[in-house]
């Protein structure tokens, strides 16, 4: 195969095995967690360090061509899907630790890094990186960084944001910035906080100087199953106004237990359940069994079916590993999954729910929820079947329609897996044009040209992508 | 800048009438595509490269089964540079029965290009002419041994170029003398039934102490035990390469002989054999004379070690004092889900200390031909094995399948390292006879 003039260009950057540029290698890199939107790269590269990353930048938006940076590629908001006519910057292979300070709790990384892996080389000094979204055996820092990633335990420890000190960024002239840094106090505008969340639209993370946590001295998981989501949530309503202070609180509805029981991470799960509610408590023995006494008796007030408790690691584990199966899980049911992702008030999770039924009914749909219960954040997954056009239409009217509910009922886009391409276009539901116009200003900041990431998170009006004139682009449907 | 819509995908292009391709097509719509099995994959863990992991490989399979790519040379390149571990299967939460579907496409896209065939003249050598015949396996292997008498080989070897060097080294070793099974070893012990176990392509030459282990453990509980002489090869290398054909000429020999011995159970001590042979009713399900015969068959298939934890065995009365570090066989740990039964089978044997091993459910790197078609990844792993392995420095090296025994053996020796590579049931065997060696 020939290669193209930019090709030819990259592979003086990069190794020969670091650019691929092969029909084959170029299909396969499409579309990201999200399948549903898909385009071709021009070129996929695979850097080893930042001063490549740099060079590629440099030389790229040198000459207009977009950039997607991508980790895993486990998005779920089609973030890495490519730009048309761009180049895919995959972070892999910078996947080094390249310190830890166990005394300060800080650890320093590349971006590649996959997440889980960071809290198993701290393991034995007794710490771990909070953030754990479910898809933490494969995403990786950047991503999680990129998209602001929470996870079950995010209730307690809060999202990314949270455990990020401070990065490496490689900014849209190539040059290399740090922000934020080793230490927890950091002079000078928050930029770590504008960075997080930014989804690959304000530079390539390149490093990170992480936060770590100390492992709480005693955990137990406690299982309730209810005979609906309603009970369930009323349960967790009153747990966190009774001031449980839980690690995570979990629900799992029928169709989720039963796609994960019948999958590789089977947890035992009670089956013939309409709900299950897993609460995880950490602390000194005397908090977590004080807590978990309160627990038990509110969840019997709401009419808890049966209880049981998990206080060994490997038990921990496998409720766990159970719950962050579910997504894959559902796999078995139908080809292709949807998953949505809003926010809404603790206290109207349960009447928000019940549209949700009615939308996927509605739309013909097999709904299955499962979601963070303690912020609201839920997710109602779809299953269907993308070579079926129709289908696909109406998965996308229901996912549009359960987020307008969620947004009415006082809530939220996105609780964690960002805007991307597919929300791009309902940011107005939240926002007003002034609004969106103060983000386009910071993103213009960071890269006026519009070289990284395109045509994501805001609409083409607010973005201004290499167009002067805001009043001459035409509103994106 | 073109606008990305959210589009249907498109089916296959027209119907898809090769059962081969129909059948990767149906096996590859069950990945949903959230990548958790990315990290655990081998070749994505070398590269970074999303067609070199799991699923990459199965929108490849796909994208090719709805005519969206041809059954290009970068196509049949990426498929063989799959190990075929089958690590993505553990990890899948959607079920994704990775190793069948890429059985399949190698299959039909090998039949597509004929000029592919990673591992060229030695791959067909191997496959094509010595595995399916004993006596040319036998011969073969004699003179393997002969140039393993040292004097020989420090004469040839600097004569070899240097690319053939480099593969030279991970040749096995072969023993000095091949020990011949009886076709009959009686229960030692009050007879609890009659079981075959299998001779073996390779085990019984190269590694003829793991057979009579296997043998002498299983009489030692009660077994009587058949070793059949033919076949010589139940095909799971022609399956593994996608050479369906032959390997299900193969597999009907075995269960014919299978069948001819009046055995209960077919005892197994090659992880890799033992996945192909359980999952028999797969590879002849397209056979009408044969798929029920091949079903329960599989239904009767054990490892060695699962056999010995299901029934009972008794635990060895004397020592063996050793640290032992167990690898898990990807075939017995991926495809067949078998963990804990060799280990089991480990602790029994008093004084033995299990020390852990990390990334134990990582591939070795010697994936039944993977050393001769792609022998610098597989070297590239087995050299990670050998790291950790200098850093746990234990004894023996216990691990249930032959490849990878002569692997590790190779590895081991080339770094001079004291570990000794064996199957759990020798350490076994060895407790049992202890002490006086
Ligand atoms: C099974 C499953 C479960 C999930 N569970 C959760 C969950 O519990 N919580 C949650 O929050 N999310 C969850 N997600 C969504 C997803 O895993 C997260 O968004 C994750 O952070 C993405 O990481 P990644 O490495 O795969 O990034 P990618 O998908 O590759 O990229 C995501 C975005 O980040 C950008 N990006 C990647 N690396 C960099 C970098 N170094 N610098 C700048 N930008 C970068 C990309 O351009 C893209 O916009 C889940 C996904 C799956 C498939
Ligand atoms: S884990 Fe399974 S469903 Fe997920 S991408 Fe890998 S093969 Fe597909
Ligand atoms: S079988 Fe092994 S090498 Fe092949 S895709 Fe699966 S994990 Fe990777």
């Amino acid at each position: 195969m020939t290669a193209s003039p930019l090709v030819r260009d990259l592979l003086r950057m990069l190794e020969p095995d670091g650019v691929l540029c092969e029909p084959e290698d170029l299909l396969v890199y499409e579309c990201d967690g999200l399948a549903l939107f898909r385009a071709t790269p021009e070129a996929v590269v695979l850097p080893r360090s930042t001063e490549q990353v740099a060079g590629v930048v440099r030389f790229c938006a040198a000459r207009g061509v977009p950039i997607v940076a991508r980790g895993a590629g486990t998005g779920l908001s089609g973030g890495a899907t490519p730009a048309p006519g761009g180049i895919v910057l995959e972070l892999a292979r910078m996947n080094r630790i390249l310190d830890v300070d166990a005394e300060d709790r800080t650890a320093h990384v590349e971006t590649g890094l996959v997440n889980a892996d960071l809290s198993a080389a701290v393991r034995s000094k007794g710490l771990f990186y909070a953030p754990d979204p479910s898809s933490q055996f494969a995403s990786t820092i950047g991503g999680n960084v990129a998209e602001n990633s929470g996870g079950p335990h995010g209730f307690k420890y809060g999202q990314t944001v949270r455990h990020v000190l401070g990065l490496t960024v490689v900014l849209n002239d190539g040059s290399v910035a740090r922000i934020g840094g080793p230490n927890a106090e950091n002079p000078g505008y928050d930029l770590v906080g504008v960075f997080v969340g930014s989804e690959g639209t304000f530079g390539i993370a390149t490093e990170a100087w992480l936060r770590l946590t100390p492992i709480p001295p005693f955990v137990e998981t406690l299982l309730f199953s209810f005979r609906s989501l309603l009970d369930g949530c009323r349960a967790v309503s009153e747990m966190v106004a009774a001031g449980v202070e839980a690690a995570a609180l979990e629900m799992l509805d029928d169709r989720t237990i039963a796609a994960i029981e019948a999958s590789v991470y089977a947890a035992g799960y009670p089956k013939e359940v309409g709900a299950v509610l897993l609460v995880e408590l950490d602390g000194t023995r005397e908090e977590v069994e004080a807590q978990a006494r309160e627990a038990r008796s509110i969840a019997k007030r709401c009419g808890a079916l049966a209880t049981s408790e998990a206080v060994e690691e490997a038990e921990r584990a496998r409720l766990w590993k159970g719950r962050k199966s579910a997504f894959g899980a559902m796999g078995r049911i139908a080809p292709d999954l949807y998953v949505q992702d809003a926010v809404v008030p603790r206290s109207r999770i349960a009447e928000v729910l019940a549209k949700i039924g009615a939308i996927a009914d509605r739309h013909r749909l097999r709904l299955a929820n499962v979601f963070h219960a303690g912020d609201g954040n839920l997710h109602p997954n779809l299953s269907y079947d993308a070579r079926d056009a129709d289908e696909v239409r109406r998965v996308l009217q229901a996912g549009e329609e359960m987020l307008r509910a969620c947004v009415e009922a006082g809530g939220s886009l996105s609780g964690e897996h960002g805007i991307g391409l597919e929300k791009r276009d309902f940011m107005g539901l939240l926002f007003t044009e002034a609004d969106l116009e103060a983000m386009g200003r910071v993103r213009r900041a960071f890269d006026p040209q519009g070289v990284f990431n395109p045509g994501k998170v805001l609409p083409l009006r607010a973005c201004r992508e290499r167009v002067p004139a805001p009043a001459e682009e035409p509103v994106a449907p | 800048m073109a606008e990305i819509a959210a589009l249907p995908r498109p089916g296959p292009a027209g119907p898809i009438d090769s059962p081969d391709a129909l059948l990767a097509y149906e096996r590859s719509l069950d990945c949903v595509h959230c990548g958790l099995c990315l990290p655990k994959c081998p070749t994505y863990l070398l590269t970074g490269r999303e067609p070199s992991s799991p699923r990459g490989r199965i929108y490849l399979m796909r994208s090719w089964a709805e005519g969206r790519i041809a059954a290009s040379e970068r196509l049949s390149a990426e498929l063989d540079f799959c190990l075929v571990c089958r690590a993505c299967e553990t990890v899948c939460p959607a079920g994704v029965r990775f190793g069948e579907m890429m059985e399949h496409a190698r299959d039909e896209i090998g039949r597509a290009r004929p000029d592919r065939a990673a591992g060229g003249f030695p791959r067909r050598f191997l496959l094509h002419f010595l595995l399916p015949s004993r006596s040319r396996m036998r011969r073969a292997l004699a003179l393997l041994r002969l140039y393993s008498f040292p004097p020989l080989r420090a004469l040839l070897r600097p004569l070899l170029p240097k690319e053939l060097r480099r593969r030279e080294a991970l040749l096995p070793r072969v023993p000095a003398r091949l020990a011949r099974l009886p076709e009959l070893t009686p229960a030692q012990v009050g007879r609890r039934g009659r079981v075959a176990i299998l001779r073996g392509c390779v085990t019984e030459s190269l590694l003829p102490e793991t057979t009579r282990a296997t043998a002498a453990v299983l009489a030692r509980n009660g077994w009587e035990v058949v070793a059949p002489e033919e076949p010589p090869c139940c095909g799971a290398l022609h399956a593994h390469f996608g050479e369906i054909e032959r390997a299900q000429a193969l597999a009907k020999a075995t269960i014919a002989a299978y069948e001819a011995s009046g055995a209960e159970t077919m005892v197994v001590d090659s992880a890799g054999c033992g996945s192909v042979m359980k999952e028999y009713g797969a590879l002849l399900a397209r056979d009408p004379a044969w798929k029920g015969r091949a079903v329960y068959f599989a239904s009767r298939v054990r490892d060695v070690c699962e056999f010995l934890v299901e029934r009972g065995f008794e635990p060895p009365a004397r020592e063996l004092r050793a640290r032992v570090a167990y690898a898990d066989a990807c075939h017995l740990l991926h495809a067949q889900r078998v963990s804990s039964p060799p280990r089991e089978v480990l602790r029994s044997i008093p004084g033995l200390t299990l020390v852990p091993l990390p990334e134990t459910e990582l591939c070795c790197g010697a994936a039944g031909i993977y050393t001769i078609t792609n022998p610098e990844t597989s070297r590239a792993l087995l050299d990670r094995k050998v790291e950790i392995l200098r850093k746990v420095r234990p004894d023996y090296l216990a691990n249930g399948n032959p490849g990878c025994l002569l692997h590790y053996a190779a590895g081991l020796r080339g770094e001079g390292l004291p570990t000794n590579a064996v199957h759990p049931v020798e350490l076994l065997a060895k407790a049992y006879e202890a002490p006086g060696r």
